[in-house]
Order: C-alpha cells, then sequence, then structure tokens
C-alpha cells in the first residue's frame, strides 16, 4: 500500500515502540499481573467457598459487581458514541484520538460483563441462559444487547484499522509470525479506490448502528433496575439517566486514557491542547446535562416524599449514612469539571485530566450509591438480628476482584498498543463529501418546486 | 481374566438394581409399618416383582421410599387446587413456632426464615402487632417475571416455586420481590441434610449452594393431605390454609368458608397498592387475644430493643 508522507513517519515513529518494551514497561506490567494474580486468588475463594466470602446477603444481594458492571458499560461509550458521532459529523481532529476510544469501548464491553458472572450464584450454569432463556426478563435482553454490542464495537473497530493493517503488512519486521498476523487480518487491502469506497460506507454503516446501540445497552441496564418496584429505582427517567451518566464518564476516561498514552509514548505531536480542550468541553456539557437528570430525579421523589423514597433520600443525606459520599458523586464530581473547564484561565491539559479523574471517580460511587442504599431498604421493616444483613459492607475477595478488573483494563489496553499504534496511521479519504451532496439535493428539491 | 471381572463387576451391579428397584416397590406397599417398627434381621416379607412373581425380601434391606414429584408435575400444579392463606393477626403473639417449625422441616440455617415474624406498627398513634409473613404466592408475581431461566414459576395450583436444578443465582428476583420473601443460599449447606429422596422443587430440600429459596406452601404436605408445617405449629391457629376452590380454610382445629371469614373479618392483602395480587390474606388485629408485649417473652431485652427501634417512624 501507498502511504504519503506523513503516514510512513507516523508508523516509524510507533513500529519500534510495538517491538520493543522498556524496563519500567517490563516492571508495570509486572505490577497489573500481580494484580490480575489477585483477582484470580479471590475468584478462586469465591467458588470453593461460595458467595458468602463477599459481602453480599440476602437484602444486599448486589453489590460492588454490579456497580462495576455498570461503571465498565458505561466507559465503554467513550468509542460508541464518541467516536461514532465524531465520525458521522466528519469532525477533523478525531483522527488521533479515535482508535484509542474504539479500543477502550472494546476492553470495557469485555470487562463489564464478567462483572455480572462474578455476582451469579452458578456460574457452572451459564448455559442455562440458552437452554431455558425467556425473553420477557431484562437479563435476557441484557444478554442480547451485550453480545451485539461487543460484537458492533469489534466490526467498528475493525473497519476503522484495517488500512492501518495493510500498512502494518507491509513494513519490514523481523519476526515472521508478525507478517502473517497482519496479512492475515489486512485481507488484501492495498488501497485502491474501491476498497476505500466500500471502506468508508461500511464505517459510515457501522457508526450509524453503534450509536443507538450504545443506548438501547445502557438504557436495558439501567431498566433492570428501573422495572422492579423498589424505592430509588423504579423510576422513568433512568434510562435517559444512565446513558447521560455513561457518556460522561466515557469522555473522562477517555481524556485519561489520552493523557497517559500521550505521556507514556511521547504523542505531544499528535495529541494536543485542542483534543483535551475539545473534549473537556464535551464533558462540561455532559456535566451539565447529567447534573440535570440528577436534580431532577432527587426533586421530584423528595417533593412527592413517599414513604420508601424518603427511606432511601434520609439515607443519602444523612451525614452520617451516605451524604458525603452523596456529596461528592452528585455534587463535587460534576461542579467542580464544569467550574474548570468552564474558565478559560483554568483550562489546561493537565486541569482537564485532574478533573476527569474526579469526574470518573465521582460516577463510580454514584453507581454504588444507586445500588446499595436501595437494596438496605426493602419494603418490609429490617428485623434481622444479623448485622450484615442490615448494612453491605464489600469484603477484601471484592475489593481484590474490583483492582483485578481495572488493572485488566489497563494491561489489555498495553497488549493492544504492542499490536496495533494507538495512534491512527493511515488517514481515509472521506468517503462523502457532505458539501457537494447538500449541493446536489437542494438543486434537485429547487428542480421540483 | 479382564473379562471376567468385567462381567462380575456386571452380575453385582445387576443385583445392586434389582434389590434397589424391588425394595423401592415393596416399600410402597409398607410405608406405614417399616418407620415405625425396629426390624429383625432374617425376617422377610412377600412382595410382589414388576414381572408379576412373588418374591420374598429381607425385611432389613426395605426402607422407606418417599418419591416427591417429579419436575414435570412439581411445575404443573396440583389439578383443580388453588391454594390460599388467612394468617389472624388478632391471634399473633410472635411464639415464633412457624418460624422454627418451618425452618427444621426445610433444613434451614438459624438466620434463614422462610416465615419472618415483624412486629409492625402502622402509625405512631396505632398499637404495634406481630405480624407473620410466608411468601404470599402472588398471582402476579414479580419474581417470575424477571427470572431469566424460568427457575421460578407460577403453577395453576396458585404457588410460586423455585426449581433449584435451574436456577442459575442471578437473584434478580430478590430484588424484585418487594416482600423479602427470598432467601439465598450463600455457602454449601451446613449440616446434612435429613431428606432421604432426591431434590424436588416441592420439598425445596436439599438446598444447593448460589440458589434461591422461599417458602413453598408445602405442597409435598398437601398432596399427602396434610396441612403446611407453620399451620400445624402455631399454638394460637393463627394461620389458616386451604383451597379456594372448595372455599374452606383451616388451622387443623377451626374451619371456615374462606370467602365468609375473609369478608366478615375485613381481610386485606398486604401492600396491595403493589398490584400483586397475594393468595395470602390478613384479618387486621382487632380484639386481639395478647398484647404485643407479649411477644417479647422469648426475646432477650436487646433484641426487643432491636425491636422496638426498627419500627419508630423518621418521619
Ligand atoms: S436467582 Fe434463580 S430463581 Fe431467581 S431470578 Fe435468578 S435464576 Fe431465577
Amino acid at each position: 500500500m501507498d502511504l504519503d508522507q506523513k503516514s510512513t513517519r507516523t508508523l516509524n515513529y510507533f513500529v519500534p515502540q510495538m517491538v520493543t518494551i522498556s524496563k519500567s514497561g517490563i516492571l508495570q506490567l509486572s505490577v497489573l499481573v500481580l494484580f490480575i494474580l489477585g483477582g484470580f486468588y479471590a475468584l478462586y475463594i469465591q467458588i470453593v467457598d461460595g458467595h458468602i466470602v463477599t459481602g453480599m446477603r440476602d437484602n444486599v444481594v448486589w453489590g460492588l459487581y454490579i456497580a462495576n458492571f455498570i461503571f465498565f458499560i458505561g466507559i465503554s461509550y467513550a468509542g460508541a458514541l464518541i467516536s461514532g458521532i465524531l465520525h458521522l459529523l466528519r469532525v477533523e481532529w478525531r483522527h488521533p484520538i479515535i482508535r484509542i476510544a474504539e479500543i477502550i469501548t472494546i476492553i470495557s464491553t469485555i470487562i463489564g460483563p464478567a462483572y455480572i458472572l462474578l455476582c451469579m450464584g452458578r456460574l457452572d450454569r451459564l448455559h442455562h441462559l440458552a437452554l431455558y432463556g425467556r425473553i420477557q426478563s431484562p437479563i435476557i435482553w441484557d444478554v442480547l444487547a451485550i453480545s451485539t454490542y461487543l460484537i458492533g464495537s469489534i466490526i467498528f473497530l475493525y473497519l476503522a484499522t484495517i488500512r492501518d493493517l495493510a500498512a502494518l503488512r507491509d513494513y519490514p519486521f523481523k519476526s515472521k509470525w508478525r507478517h502473517t498476523l497482519y496479512k492475515f487480518f489486512a485481507v488484501n487491502f492495498n488501497g485502491n479506490s474501491k476498497q476505500n469506497r466500500y471502506l468508508e460506507r461500511g464505517l459510515d454503516i457501522m457508526s450509524a448502528i453503534i450509536i443507538p446501540l450504545a443506548v438501547l445497552v445502557h438504557s436495558v441496564l439501567a431498566w433492570i433496575f428501573g422495572m422492579t418496584l423498589r424505592p430509588g429505582w423504579h423510576s422513568t427517567i433512568f434510562a435517559p439517566y444512565f446513558v447521560v451518566a455513561a457518556v460522561f464518564s466515557g469522555t473522562g476516561v477517555l481524556i485519561i486514557a489520552l493523557w497517559v498514552f500521550r505521556k507514556y509514548y511521547h504523542l505531544e505531536s499528535y495529541i494536543t491542547k485542542i483534543h483535551f480542550n475539545y473534549l473537556g468541553i464535551i464533558l462540561m456539557i455532559l456535566g451539565a446535562l447529567y447534573a440535570y437528570f440528577t436534580f431532577s430525579e432527587y426533586l421530584t421523589s423528595w417533593y412527592g416524599s413517599e414513604t420508601w423514597e424518603m427511606e432511601v433520600l434520609y439515607k443519602l443525606f444523612d451525614p452520617n449514612g451516605y451524604w458525603w459520599w452523596f456529596f461528592f458523586a452528585a455534587i463535587v464530581g460534576v461542579v467542580v469539571p464544569i467550574l474548570v473547564i468552564l474558565i478559560p484561565q483554568f483550562r489546561s491539559i493537565n486541569s482537564i485530566t485532574a478533573v476527569s479523574v474526579i469526574a470518573v471517580f465521582a460516577l463510580w460511587v454514584k453507581r454504588y450509591l444507586i445500588i446499595i442504599p436501595t437494596l438496605e431498604t426493602p419494603l418490609l421493616p429490617l428485623q434481622d438480628m444479623r448485622p450484615e444483613y442490615i448494612h453491605y459492607t464489600p469484603t477484601a475477595i471484592e475489593w481484590l476482584l474490583t483492582f483485578a478488573g481495572v488493572a485488566m483494563f489497563c494491561f489489555l489496553f498495553f497488549l493492544f498498543s504492542k499490536f496495533l499504534p494507538i495512534v491512527s496511521v493511515v488517514k481515509g479519504e472521506e468517503g462523502t463529501n457532505y458539501a457537494e451532496l447538500r449541493k446536489t439535493v437542494m438543486q434537485r428539491i429547487i428542480k421540483r418546486t | 481374566m479382564e473379562n471376567k471381572e468385567k462381567k462380575q463387576s456386571r452380575r453385582k451391579f445387576f443385583f445392586k438394581t434389582a434389590t434397589a428397584a424391588l425394595g423401592t416397590i415393596g416399600a410402597v406397599g409398607i410405608v406405614t409399618q417399616s418407620c415405625k417398627e425396629p426390624v429383625e434381621e432374617g425376617e422377610t416379607v412377600s412382595l410382589l416383582s414388576p414381572d408379576g412373581t412373588l418374591v420374598e425380601v429381607d425385611k432389613a434391606n426395605i426402607s422407606m421410599a418417599k418419591m416427591p414429584a417429579q419436575v414435570k408435575e412439581a411445575r404443573a400444579g396440583i389439578p383443580n387446587k388453588k391454594f390460599v392463606m388467612v394468617i389472624d393477626l388478632a391471634r399473633c403473639r410472635n411464639a415464633r413456632k412457624c418460624v422454627t417449625n418451618c425452618q427444621k422441616m426445610h433444613d434451614l440455617e438459624p438466620g434463614d426464615e422462610w416465615i419472618k415474624v415483624f412486629l409492625m406498627q402502622d402509625s405512631n398513634d396505632t398499637a404495634p402487632y406481630w405480624f407473620p409473613k410466608p411468601c404470599f404466592h402472588c398471582n402476579q408475581p414479580p419474581c417470575v417475571k424477571v427470572c431469566p431461566v424460568g427457575a421460578t414459576y407460577k403453577r395453576t395450583d396458585g404457588l410460586v416455586l423455585v426449581d433449584n436444578e435451574r436456577c442459575i443465582g442471578c437473584k434478580f428476583c430478590m430484588t424484585a420481590c418487594p416482600y423479602s420473601s427470598r432467601v439465598f443460599q450463600w455457602k454449601d449447606p451446613v449440616h446434612e441434610s435429613q431428606a432421604d429422596h432426591d431434590y424436588s422443587p416441592e420439598t425445596s430440600v436439599p438446598h444447593q449452594v448460589g440458589t434461591v429459596g422461599k417458602c413453598d406452601f408445602c405442597p409435598d404436605m398437601a398432596r399427602m393431605g396434610k396441612l403446611p408445617t407453620c399451620v400445624t405449629g402455631c399454638p394460637n391457629g393463627v394461620i389458616f390454609f386451604g383451597d379456594k376452590n372448595e372455599d374452606i380454610v383451616t388451622n387443623g382445629t377451626e374451619s371456615f368458608r374462606f370467602s365468609e371469614l375473609v369478608y366478615e373479618r375485613a381481610g386485606y392483602h398486604f401492600m396491595a397498592e403493589l398490584g400483586t395480587e397475594p393468595n395470602v390474606y390478613y384479618l387486621p388485629p382487632v380484639d386481639r387475644l395478647f398484647d404485643y408485649e407479649t411477644g417479647f417473652k422469648t426475646l432477650t431485652s436487646e433484641q426487643k430493643e432491636f425491636y422496638e427501634k426498627s419500627i419508630v417512624k423518621k418521619h
């Protein structure tokens, strides 16, 4: 495949980093592997001893695992929505960041559902979902939606990388297996205009499909809670609320990832302040939207003040209960990012990244606060003499598996960056020229009238 | 050599199965005897084998066969029945015999209760009362709706049962149930099950780790023409059980027409506003036989304080 100058430069810049690994890199990697092994150890204990080793009991039957599940599915929005929309709008600055966004999507769509499996009492009966699945159950909707979403994002990422795979195939690598690998995945792509046209059309179609799919996935997830008759859950706005929260956290994670890779691979010339600024503004708008939903959700349940809704609200607003967490998740995590990004003097690469960290962490806490206080508030009085049945405290096993998930996320990211340049190398020609298109459409309309 | 061994083991296997089969068939005939009398070695009985010949079997080899309803039957329900329960709150004094009886029958751990007795108070101005609460076996069961594999199901006789062989332990039904009726098996069952039969959704035992259990209205007892164990256990006759089709409920000593009882005594559904249409009716705690304080007799002072604190209205 013929590469232009810029692409060749990029390729030459990335390939050495892909085939080697520094000393500090090995060290960081071993730390990650250690955490992952810790997770496997915890999993082993949980399988042998049963779920008694978790903090979950008969009232709080879902805990950290489900919070992590929602969290990871949430950040998967980075690739799906952000890159899908940016692609369709033909936004010029998207090119250096789009690959990272899509990788986030795929990794988190793999890790997220793993937490559902951890929460299942009988992993050995997973096949019952296929044998006896009932379409009436929102869990089945979830299984269908997430697996479709995962396949869709893999196709999307693959289409978006084919040009790079072809370039890598033609690169004189020393190791033979890389050649074979890239040759296999590049499927004879050579960049002629016909192939390019088809590829662009495929990308357009996939990004148009992936956007509604992403919205659907998180809506279904929200409905698992929204459809049950529990205070704090049984709410009609849960689906859009979850979707907005998800894009918010997804954008946050994207900004953090950009910052890390920029430092790690010295990508200052590719990922610039412009990217941080633009993404920061997207983050700010989403933050405002999210704050609006939060306000509207809690205002209505407080004003209506139904007994059970109030029980949950009292727990959230009780300084001895969840107040400080709630304060952080619903107020600090939104107001601080908005203010910092809103005021131009505060806006810098580092500050935008810092507020993204706050926002992402706040959103994780928010997921925890959606699940636990509600489950700690059954409709009947909690008259159980066993304190662990009344109040949920996550155990070391659950934390180990949580950290293992985060470590796995970083590890897989690292792995990806060894096979693919994390900034797309070859820029495709934009398939449709929208200015042209608009002109012809307008002409046709004028002719008719 | 190898062949001979194989043959022998096959023969052994054949004999074992044969005795087992005969034992089972025989036991059906002498169910009542075999479990009461101590059997002496050497005594034999004549039994009819499946192919119609009479055989002599040592009595010591015979054990009682209890055959719980198989999965297919257990999913369909007992024909022409519509089970219903009426709980008379005016009579309850937290004797907790329903709880302990149920725990014994279903091999439950001390804290796990399929029927719970709550202390309730509707408002600060009204007197507290004790409130026994089994599974309501709703006609619109939220748990059945959400189960992804149909492990929780509704039967023609009105019961909602759980099939522990099918349950995947997702616990969705536990979050969906508004009445906290479900209990999860968090670890391997500690003590050996007393059950001498295989698992059936109608007996709910032996338990299986990682699955959900709950009050099943004792359909295995119903098949034998007996009342659920909580009903027979209660010293105050609080719980009435019966069949809506026959329009009769009984607590073992007294019987009422179901329709008249709930009509005259203003029977009601607990949290009817949830739209679950329970099959358990409550008779309001009017003209009580006991002061609610009597219910604290069996409890320690700490427990009493705990109970009283939990019903204090915060708002
Ligand atoms: S825990 Fe078992 S019975 Fe309950 S919804 Fe899940 S699979 Fe069904």
